[in-house]
């Protein structure tokens, strides 16, 4: 059983990361985000002596929610290990935006590009994107992990976790373009030269 | 990157985000670099990489709803107390 000292403490570090801890489970998707952040938190604390810097703690907690992830995932037969990386064509969202260049009077054309995405249409795509795809995304860029502890976080060799985030991150570039299409983003003109969107 | 002479677009390209991140190797940073110095369309695809990167990292938060942040929080002040359901040792 945890002292006093040691249960505030905790306390205070999941009441710290618990956005953090819910946008993560959200982003990795799959599962219902809340049993996620709950089953993290009960493991959490059966292990928090195991946690010597408290400095590391937003760290720690993502790395329980993410094998609490991976081993639901597994159990329901979902994690696809080892699947052949897709080869995804050579796709440059830089290059399309150039040749389609779809704000004509802007000086800024990619930044305004990227402008026109909220959290949730950004979100939206990254919803998209295969499993075997977004689960490296989120953990290598927006939560930091390095690639040889998303491998390990995934059970995946190192060189299928590289392979992964090259194709994932062309991947996520073709889905920004074909969502900003989708959805307006972008004026129809853009398509309307070359049909759908490559 | 796996030789040591120049690179093509394509391969810088495919190096740009770990660029970004600072996680390139001296050599293959010094190879990127080498590129880059002569390549205005790449210099134009690593400042658009680092925008990129940014709305990912930045712009992709979801918020708690408020009625699963009051029954998180409660499991949260459940947390190790006897009825909480922390195991011993």
């Amino acid at each position: 059983m945890l002292g006093v000292d040691e249960r505030t403490e905790l306390q205070r570090l999941c009441r710290q990361e618990l956005p953090g801890l819910y946008s993560l489970a959200r982003r990795l998707g799959g599962a219902e985000p809340e049993e996620l952040v709950q089953d993290t938190l009960e493991r959490a604390c059966r292990s928090f002596r195991t946690l010597r810097d408290r400095q590391a703690a937003c760290k720690w907690l993502r790395t329980i929610l993410t094998n609490v992830w991976r081993d639901r995932m597994r159990r329901d037969g979902r994690l696809p290990d080892q699947v052949p990386v897709e080869d995804e064509g050579d796709f440059s969202l830089y290059r399309t935006l150039e040749e389609e260049d779809p704000f004509p009077y802007s000086d800024t054309l990619h930044i305004d590009f990227l402008g026109g995405f909220s959290e949730h249409d950004v979100h939206v795509v990254l919803e998209r994107l295969p499993l075997r795809y977004r689960a490296p995304l989120v953990l290598r860029y927006i939560e930091g992990f390095d690639a040889t502890e998303v491998a390990s976080l995934l059970d995946l060799p190192d060189g299928t976790v590289m392979s992964q985030l090259h194709r994932g991150r062309q991947r996520f570039e073709r889905e920004l373009w074909a969502y900003a299409v989708e959805s307006g983003l972008v004026d129809d003109h853009a398509t309307a030269r070359d049909g759908t969107p490559a | 990157m796996t030789t040591h002479g120049p690179i093509g677009c394509q391969e810088a390209v495919a190096s740009l985000w770990e660029m970004v991140d600072g996680r390139l190797d001296e050599l293959d940073q010094q190879r990127l670099d080498r590129h880059l110095a002569w390549c205005l369309r790449c210099c134009g695809e690593l400042a658009f990489a680092r925008e990129l990167r940014g709305m990912l990292r930045d712009r992709s938060g979801v918020a708690v709803p408020h009625d699963v942040r009051r029954r998180l929080e409660s499991v949260i002040d459940g947390l190790a107390t006897p009825a909480g359901g922390e195991v011993p040792g």
